[in-house]
């Protein structure tokens, strides 16, 4: 770790969203754009794989798998088509940063792309849009519009810009994979991992937007440079969306190192409300919770995990004194009951149930038994699932009982 | 609305096509062509569930299943405009259960309902991703954040 993570650090993904044009090719030519790619052009796909790897690049949609490692696991010398896959299906709870990708730097994906496509071998990519972001859709098909006029598509990489139409799940990237297939949004038992065997039964490397954009100022700028931003462990800047109450919500870009308090009160300029932290959500809706005497955290994958919770998407959400913690979880556990896909029997079952337990007890008919069964039935069901859904729901249901279990009793009856 | 039969004019079968060969499975278009189908019908009724499997060769219990499945089609005529209100946690932090109780009274109907003039569909739904704009809705293609009653008054009042 060659830099505190206190220094701001120089905009890398943000530099251009400034600028009103920042989308069209022009701009992102006179702003050093595709000079990454130029450069891929004379690397062996080998070389771009394991500069990624040196760079310490962790995946930015949630999982945060190391990218290079994750781009070698396609079988080598395979003979049949291979595909890139983009997830822009962002759908996590307090996650904002794809859209502001595909709106203000679309140019960025493409050449993070066609490099990545290189690096895998593939000749045909897809990139998965969530429904509801028509404007960003419009936006970034353009874009593939221009790349194509500009000869940068279309010689040796095709783009298709793929719209979903409403599931939180085809986020994750085998139930993406079964959408993108023309079918409903099934997440798949792995192994097989995508890699060897995912869309149209083909090596398919699924990857974050935000992951890919990172790709070209790593073969620009070395993947030393990149490392040396982050943490031991990872490398490099991400984009944290940071709302609820908060003075300035937005998208900020610092450091995979940064902390949690930084973030809070330096980047979204501190607590609204009565101006008190009570909690925050660090890394989206399926992050478990942090109370206000555990933001002194660094961001990256690792030191998230060491507190419990993890990294996810960095969707950070705050709440002040006067937020009620019951009255989020049942906020919280009405998205999961209404998300699950519906295919593992536990992830079915317990999501509708721990909603409707949640509004009995915000609504003042909880039992004294509720918050230990609670506990005891989201425990059971974890690591049974077919993907993560469950996994993550658990989070929140868990933590928000154990921290602030004594707001929860006092909506209890004679508890 | 949905004619008994629904057929596609020349040109947006001709756009089916050009969608089908885009995936290296003819299928994979289905999801747009989906898309293409409410645009011209306004919903998806069963028989465009039919007529979009026959030009897909698949089973129209597939479709149908696909359908349902995603929230964005509609099985039944819907309003001229959608408004959909987030209720999720960053947009509930802000004031969402306020800004669904104005359109609630202002419109006369409940989430999943439409208005009787046929004006607007009310819907309630998961986090859109513009949890920066809390609290935020989307009318039809576009987002709309930082509402207030007023603001929102405003938006209902300019949709024909
Ligand atoms: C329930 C669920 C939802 C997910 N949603 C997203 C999402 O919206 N966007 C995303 O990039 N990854 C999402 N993921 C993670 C993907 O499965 C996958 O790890 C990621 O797209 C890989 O890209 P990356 O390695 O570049 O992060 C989700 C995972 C789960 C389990
Ligand atoms: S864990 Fe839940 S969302 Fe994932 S496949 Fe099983 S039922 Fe579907
Ligand atoms: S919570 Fe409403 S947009 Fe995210």
């Amino acid at each position: 770790m060659s830099q505190s993570a206190a220094e701001p650090i120089e905009p890398i993904l943000t530099r251009n969203f400034g600028r009103p044009d920042s989308h069209t090719l022009t701009a992102y030519r006179e702003t050093g754009g595709y000079t990454g790619w130029a450069k891929a052009l004379a690397l062996e796909p080998a070389a771009i794989t394991d500069a990624v790897k040196r760079s310490n690049l962790r995946g930015l949609g949630g999982a945060g798998f190391p990218t290079g490692t994750k781009w070698s696991f396609v079988p080598k010398g395979h003979a049949g088509p291979i595909y890139l896959v983009i997830n822009a299906d962002e759908g996590e709870p307090g996650t904002v940063k794809d859209r502001y990708l595909l709106e203000r730097d679309p140019h960025a994906l493409i050449e993070g792309m066609l490099i990545a496509a290189r690096a895998i071998g593939s000749r045909l990519a897809f990139v998965y849009v969530r429904g509801e972001y028509v404007a960003p859709w419009r936006r970034f098909s353009a874009a593939v519009r221009e790349a194509y006029d500009a000869g940068y598509l279309g010689r040796g990489l095709d783009v298709v810009v793929h719209r979903g139409a409403g599931a939180y799940i085809c986020g994750e990237e085998t139930g993406l994979i079964s959408s993108l297939e023309g079918r409903k949004g099934w997440p798949k038992l792995k192994p097989p991992f995508p890699a060897i065997k995912g869309a149209f039964g083909a090596p398919t490397i699924v990857n974050n937007v935000e992951t890919i954009c990172q790709v070209p100022h790593i073969v620009n700028r070395g993947p030393e440079w990149f490392a040396a931003l982050g943490t031991q462990t990872q490398g490099g800047t991400r984009l944290y969306s940071v709302s609820g109450r908060v003075r300035r919500s937005g998208v900020y870009e610092a450091s995979v190192g940064v902390t949690l308090r930084q973030l809070i009160y330096e980047h979204a300029g501190g607590v609204t409300g009565n101006g008190r932290l009570k909690a925050v959500v660090p890394g989206g809706a399926s992050a478990a919770i942090l109370r206000a005497d555990e933001i002194d955290v660094t961001m990256d994958v690792d030191g998230l995990r060491n507190a419990g919770t993890m990294a996810g998407s960095a969707g950070v959400i705050v709440m002040d004194e006067t937020v009620s913690i019951p009255d989020a979880l049942r906020v919280v556990a009405r998205f999961y009951a209404h998300e699950s896909c519906g295919q593992c029997t536990p992830c079915r079952e317990t999501t509708g149930w721990i909603y409707r337990m949640t509004e009995r007890i915000v609504e003042g008919r909880g039992r004294k038994e509720d918050l230990d069964t609670i506990l005891d039935v989201a425990r059971r069901g974890t690591g049974t699932t077919i993907c993560a859904f469950y996994d993550g729901a658990v989070g929140p249901y868990i933590s928000y009982i154990e921290k602030f279990r004594a707001e929860f009793e006092a909506l209890i009856p004679h508890a | 609305m949905t004619p008994s039969r629904p057929q596609f004019t020349p040109e947006q079968q001709a756009e089916v096509r050009r969608l089908q060969g885009l995936y290296p499975d003819p299928q994979g278009a289905l999801l747009p062509v989906l898309h293409l189908a409410q645009d011209v019908f306004g919903y998806i009724s069963e028989e465009v569930e039919e007529y979009v499997a026959g030009l897909f060769g698949l089973a129209p219990a597939h479709v149908h299943e696909v359908v349902t499945f995603y929230t964005m089609y509609f099985r039944e005529p819907k309003g001229r405009h959608i408004v959909s209100v987030c209720h999720n946690l960053s947009c509930h932090l802000a004031g969402a259960p306020g800004i669904l109780d104005h359109l609630r009274r202002r419109l006369g109907i409940e989430p999943g309902g439409t208005t009787d003039d046929g004006r607007v569909t009310l819907l309630a739904v998961e986090c859109l991703c513009a949890c920066e704009m809390a609290p935020m809705l989307q009318v039809d293609d576009r987002y709309e954040g930082n509402l207030t009653p007023e603001t929102v008054d405003r938006l209902i009042d300019q949709l024909q």
